[in-house]
């Protein structure tokens, strides 16, 4: 099986896609001639023109807007965000118009655009060029939301979202795109060679985007989890040597509700993981849910290991990480409760 | 003939090993281009948007209506902080290479336009800069301890830890923050000018922006409110050719200037050699008197080229030439000042070298005082709990809890 990292499966996505639809083109800033600021597009322009892997003006409304005229008018695009950090000047097309244009049009126009951003922190970029944004996007009906932890996923998942006939904000946890980094810094990186979810099959194949996917097994406790914090949970698990369900989300929205309460309703205990800021965030609707799904099984109160509620700093990168000791301190934490 | 339609891709004309080639730069003679008074109407100087104002010949003398007539002593303050602005970024690029700061975006060849508007301007204007506008920073008067200090994110930083490297402020000497997003400082800067004419005070703003930044919907924002409300701002267009991998041609360059924008919404604009420090002087100074009469506010395009790398991550030599700043024809911002000192203005070569040394002593004086106040690798530290500071005025309870849980696990450790 050929070994990729994520930068290389997406790339294998798009460029599997170009080569099956006419109708899939990639627009973008820098993603053209240069490949992309992460080298994502890298060759997709020599291979497949310039009519359809497009450099972009620095404009997302532009970009985002294009996009939807282009979807309704039978294309398939596949617009990058360079940084999820400066996907706002296209909101408003995102929120307003790309999400609901199939409602309030009674289904007669729709755009099926896939909105590709490098998202996360890790990487020493201050503010803008950390933040994990997805609570933002599943608060809006009518997009899905899809957020890959390995190099065979993002490819499956990715080539699905282009499949969608539906809208996709498709985020890259950009710290996971050389190697499975699991929150442990001072560690020499490790790549994806290292990993199972490095072995990526060359050729077209996709995975379902409403399911997610059960990492670990076991019984003591499940942990909620998706992007780079399930390599983070998963470390932290083996270091406690705890038995957890380990539950990779992927498709933030639609959920896969059915998976979580079949684990819950077995360890009866939750932890809740994300990179983002925890306040009114995505795992206060995975808290929800389970509550709502898995109220008489629970042995304690579900617990919430996210973001700090503050602008993601520059210096106390590593303080302000959600990172395995958060995580540790919260799964022994919810052992000893109840 | 028909022809079926398909996309114009704009193309550079040179990319990684052709020969450069900037054929597509027009460039007006120096002391060519009619100087208008402060007080013309817009619709009278629509050629102000094609020419390019230039007063140093190919003599280096300074010759036509827009020579700013500036004395030795003024010139000599411009070419030492453009020399300062230099040596000071070589020096953080070089920090960066060694793994002192995570990141440094340096203003090579651009240092003419940042360091002749800060002079042309005065000390009250408020200014809304890019993150390659040092140069404001270092004719303000800054000391460059201070910059460096907050790219190092140690405990004399402004930012207190909070922002990468080079998005500096300066609160006292009204400089305002940088952000890492584009073109949001345009608007921005239309409203602080528009709060000095509501408060009936003769301030002005300005604001400055990359070519590729005028793509954002804020670059539009910022020039109808300017017009609509007349208000006494100068926008600022650095027109350096290229935006990371794309060039000028990619933010609509390819057919009418970025100054031509400006007419448009019935704004004044300007082309000027940005690597002309008296043009670049002249023509600020033109504004600023515009603006500060309350005749309207400016749009000036900085004709110039980005001769390092987009930032220290960043590899140029993937899109273009690698000898192309030494094919550009508005030459070198910092070469040309000084010629015109030395021939004209009792400045000489050995001058240079021991202003060079002396800036040199400075820049490396600076950083150790800087490293005093902490490194990435070396305390001393900020504290902790600045993390959660300022996110409000006063701490809500939920980051008072948070502070709190992080303390504790600090201490387990
Ligand atoms: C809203 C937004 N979109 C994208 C980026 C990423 N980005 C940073 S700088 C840059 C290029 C800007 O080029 P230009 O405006 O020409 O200025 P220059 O860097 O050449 O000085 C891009 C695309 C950003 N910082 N903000």
């Amino acid at each position: 099986m050929p070994q990729m990292n994520m930068i290389q499966a997406l790339n294998s996505a798009m460029d599997i896609m170009l080569s099956r639809d006419a109708a899939v083109i990639v627009i973008g800033e820098d993603v053209g001639y240069f490949g992309g600021v992460f080298r994502t597009t890298d060759g997709l322009q020599r291979k497949h023109g310039e009519q359809r892997v497009i450099d972009a003006p620095i404009a997302e409304g532009g970009i985002i807007g294009a996009a939807i005229g282009m979807g309704v008018n039978g294309l398939r695009p596949i617009a990058e965000i360079q940084f999820a950090d400066y996907i706002y000047p296209g909101f408003d097309q995102i929120a307003s118009q790309l999400a609901k244009l199939r409602y309030r049009t009674g289904g007669d126009f729709t755009a099926p655009v896939t909105i590709r951003t490098p998202c996360g922190g890790g990487i020493r970029g201050g503010q803008t060029h950390s933040q994990s944004p997805e609570g933002l996007f599943t608060h809006v009906c009518g997009l899905k939301v899809v957020m890959p932890s390995t190099p065979y996923d993002a490819k499956g998942l990715l080539i699905s979202a282009i499949e969608d006939d539906d809208p996709v904000v498709f985020f890259e946890p950009k710290r996971l795109y050389n190697g499975p980094f699991d929150g442990d810094a001072d560690k020499p990186a490790v790549p994806w060679s290292t990993h199972p979810g490095g072995e990526v099959p060359q050729d077209y194949y996709s995975l379902p985007i409403g399911r997610a996917e059960l990492v670990a097994s076991g019984e003591e406790l499940t942990v909620l989890c998706y992007g780079t914090m399930v390599h983070v949970a998963q470390a932290a698990a083996e270091r406690l040597q705890i038995a957890a369900d380990i539950i990779d989300i992927r498709t933030l929205l639609p959920l896969d509700v059915a998976t979580i309460k079949q684990s819950v309703e077995k360890t009866g205990r939750c932890l809740i993981v994300h990179e983002a800021t925890r306040f009114s965030g995505y795992g206060a609707e995975l808290s929800a849910t389970v509550v709502e799904e898995c109220f008489y099984s629970l042995e304690a109160p579900i617990r919430r290991v996210c973001g700090f509620d503050t602008p993601y700093p520059h210096a106390f990168e590593w303080e302000y990480f959600p990172g395995q000791k958060r995580v540790m301190a919260a799964m022994q934490a919810l052992l000893e409760e109840g | 003939m028909s022809r079926k339609p398909s996309l114009n891709i704009p193309h550079p004309p040179a990319r990684p090993g052709d020969a450069p080639d900037f054929d597509y730069v027009q460039i007006s003679a120096a002391g060519a281009v009619e100087r208008p008074e402060v007080n013309s109407s817009v619709r009278s100087m629509n050629h102000l948007t094609d020419d390019l104002v230039r007063v140093m010949d190919d003599e280096h003398a300074a010759v036509g209506p827009w020579d700013p007539q500036l004395d030795a002593g003024e010139l000599q303050i411009g070419l030492r902080n453009m020399l300062l602005t230099r040596l000071f970024d070589a020096h953080m690029v070089r920090m960066q290479r060694q793994g002192k700061i995570s990141f440094y975006m340096q203003s090579l060849g651009e240092e003419a336009i940042s360091v002749a508007q800060a002079m042309a301007l005065e000390p009250s204007d408020m200014l809304f800069p890019s993150y390659r506008n040092q140069g404001l920073q270092i004719s303000r008067g800054r000391n460059l301890m201070e910059l460096m200090c907050q790219c190092l994110s140690n405990t004399n930083d402004m930012c207190k830890g909070r922002q990468m490297p080079i998005m500096y402020h300066w609160e006292r000497g009204n400089i305002f923050s940088v952000t890492g997003n584009l073109t949001v400082n345009y608007p921005q800067a239309v409203g602080w000018a528009m709060a000095a004419a509501i408060k009936g005070e003769d301030d002005i703003a300005a604001a400055w922006i990359g070519e590729g930044a005028t793509a954002e919907a804020d670059f539009h924002h910022a020039l109808t409110f300017a017009a609509v409300y007349q208000a006494p701002v100068i926008l600022n267009v650095v027109n350096n050719q290229w935006a990371i991998s794309t060039f000028q041609g990619f933010a609509g360059g390819e057919r009418r200037s970025f100054a031509a924008r400006g007419p448009g919404y019935g704004i004044a604009s300007i082309r000027v050699d940005g690597n002309d420090f008296l043009a670049v002087h002249a023509v600020t100074r033109w504004a600023a008197e515009r603006a500060r009469r309350g005749i309207g506010p400016a749009l000036i395009e900085h004709v110039t080229y980005r001769a390092g790398a987009h930032s220290t991550s960043d590899d140029p030599s993937r899109y273009r030439p690698k000898d192309e700043f030494a094919a550009w024809p508005l030459g070198d911002p910092l070469q040309r000042l000084q010629s015109h000192m030395i021939r004209f203005h009792g400045w000489s070569e050995a001058k240079h070298s021991a202003l060079t040394e002396e800036l040199t002593d400075i820049v490396t004086g600076s950083w150790e005082d800087a490293c005093s106040y902490g490194t990435m690798s070396e305390g001393p530290y900020l504290d902790h709990s600045e993390l959660f500071e300022d996110v409000y005025k006063d701490m809500p309870n939920h980051l008072l809890e948070q502070r709190d849980e992080l303390r504790r696990q600090l201490e387990e450790d």
